[in-house]
């Protein structure tokens, strides 16, 4: 499934951390180029439900007095929120990332970790790094395309600091995005097909991060409750930050809780993996 | 002339055999109509927050949108039970040039390639889609006549048409682009517009596009207001009837276009 794998990387005693995964993630771009014209489909067809979603929002105005705000949003306010919700998913959404990692296990590609000198975790995140760049400029193409017709609603951030804090917080979405994404594939150590895990955790991921629809204009409490859990600061956090809708001592509450989720996640992660090992029979390895 | 008997008699055999593959694996069969019903709940989620803010959504009132989305979910889910699992596989197929060996049969390999498995399960989460549809309807105080109930089912045999001719044109492509799996996934996300009310997109391309070459915006409409007594003329139901008939003879000619273009894979 993944000529990754097979490629033999080398590690000379000297060679320096660095080295090591810079040249991970060179090789991850080159295999993941294979997947350009997939990605490209990929990314367009993401923009019909898009599209229909904001026609679906624009119906709902049209029938209010215009300048009608829904939660704390105008029109305006809520198409250029969905615009942003899709420019983070495209940098940061995990794309074959889970279902390669399953498949290392399930064929005992991951043998080859527990010889080198490379960590599973490390490499897997370079991978899922050099995923998001091609996936990133791929999608480019038909998300532009996209975006100008609807460039009056495409706002820069609310104040200048957005401008560090908006990537920052995105920085650590993908962080956390793709640490979800490998420890539910590492679930593969003890389940056959891991696939339903990865849509069940994708189906509560698709409602509470904010995809689905703004957070705030959910009732008060539910939106409160939900922003303790790790979801919204995948994407309704960093389109927040971006948009400035999230300000003061919950801008610092926000990134602390990100910061902590990312923390958490990274935990659990090591602590699924060194159990999976145990468990571990290496078929095909 | 293929009897029909004798390709009744090999899809019950091939829905036996699904039914023990899938039998050894009971986990994971539940966990599957769990992942379909968790999915459905989120559609519905959806359209509550949305009426938690207005009333009606381009004239359809909440629980006609229940409806919508109740249909929907029962056709989509038949043609989960029928058919997506199979079409999903035909790159496969194509690409390790296990094609040759359902050629070779004496079956007609377009119904062998479609109804090869048979997914039990999601007939289950086509029922939870039909509990909808029936509460939705009590809600609404309608109560459609025997006439109605048989003309919605005739509009979701068409639904479930489009869908399987559509998707199986989509899979075609994989006789050129061996990585066709973007390809299918992509389909996923047409399925996703069909449970919204076609009235809500504004007349243009989007719309027409839609409705008269990928008539997503009729395959779960026309069912729901059939059932919902508002369908504003029969130019509708017609129209999905057409564009069934349409659908299905364009993916026939691209079938039969596609297999000329077959270079096998194996030796």
């Amino acid at each position: 499934m993944t000529p990754v794998t097979n490629d033999p990387i080398p590690v000379t005693p000297s060679a320096d951390l660095w080295n090591k995964y810079a040249h991970v993630l060179s090789m991850g771009i080159q295999n993941t180029l294979v997947y350009r014209t997939n990605f490209l489909f990929r990314a367009a067809f993401g923009l019909v439900p898009l599209a229909a979603t904001l026609f679906l929002w624009e119906a709902i105005y049209a029938d209010k007095p215009a300048g009608t705000a829904i939660g704390a949003y105008t029109l305006a306010q809520m198409v250029s929120y969905y615009l942003l919700v899709t420019v983070v998913d495209a940098i940061t959404a995990v794309a074959e990332d889970d279902w390669q990692i399953a498949a290392d296990i399930k064929d005992g590609a991951v043998s080859q970790f527990l010889l080198k000198p490379l960590d599973f975790l490390a490499y897997r995140l370079c991978l899922y790094l050099s995923g998001r760049v091609i996936y990133t400029s791929v999608a480019l193409i038909p998300v532009a395309f996209f975006l100008f017709f609807q460039r009056e609603y495409l706002v820069g951030p609310a104040e200048p600091l957005g401008w560090v804090l908006a990537p920052l917080s995105v920085l650590m979405a993908g962080l956390l995005q793709f640490l979800i994404a490998y420890t539910v594939a590492l679930l593969s150590f003890w389940v056959l097909d891991v696939s339903t895990f990865i849509f069940i955790q994708f189906a509560f991921e698709f409602l509470a991060s904010g995809h689905l629809f703004p957070l705030d204009i959910l009732p008060d409490g539910l939106h409160r409750l939900l922003l303790w859990s790790p979801y919204p600061y995948l994407l309704y956090f960093p389109v927040g930050v971006y948009l400035g809708r999230i300000q003061g001592a919950e801008l610092w509450r926000g990134f602390a809780l990100q910061l902590a989720w990312v923390g958490v996640a990274f935990l659990i992660a090591r602590f699924v993996w060194s159990r999976g090992l145990r468990k571990y029979t290496a078929v095909g390895g | 002339m293929p009897s029909f008997s004798r390709y009744a008699g090999i899809y019950a055999a091939l829905i036996r055999y699904s039914l023990i593959h899938e039998m050894q694996f009971k986990v994971n069969f539940l966990l599957w109509i769990v992942v379909e019903a968790l999915w459905f709940g989120l559609q519905l989620a959806f359209m509550t927050v949305l009426y938690g803010h207005t009333d009606q959504i381009a004239g359809w009132s909440r629980w006609e949108v229940v409806l919508l989305v109740g249909c929907n979910q029962f056709i989509q889910q038949l043609f989960h039970t029928l058919f997506v699992t199979n079409l999903s596989n035909l790159s496969e197929l194509i690409r390790k040039g296990t094609l040759d060996l359902l050629l070779l049969q004496p079956v007609n390999t377009r119904f062998l390639i479609s109804v090869k498995k048979f997914e039990i399960g999601n007939i289950l989460n086509a029922l939870m889609g039909l509990v909808v549809i029936i509460y939705s309807l009590a809600q609404l105080g309608r109560v459609p006549t025997l006439a109605q109930w048989l003309g919605f089912a005739v509009v979701c045999l068409a639904g479930l048409s489009v869908h399987y001719s559509l998707m199986f044109l989509l899979a075609c492509i994989s006789f050129w682009t061996v990585r066709a799996q973007g390809i299918v996934w992509g389909y996923y996300n047409l399925f996703n517009i069909a449970r919204l009310p076609a009235e809500a997109f504004p007349r243009g391309a989007y719309r027409a596009v839609f409705t008269w070459v990928l008539p997503m915006l009729l395959v779960s409409n026309v069912p729901a207001k059939l059932l919902a007594q508002r369908l504003a003329s029969p130019w509708e139901w017609l129209a999905l009837l057409g564009m069934a008939v349409a659908c299905f003879v364009v993916s026939e000619l691209f079938w039969r276009f596609s297999l000329r273009h077959y270079t096998s894979a194996s030796a």
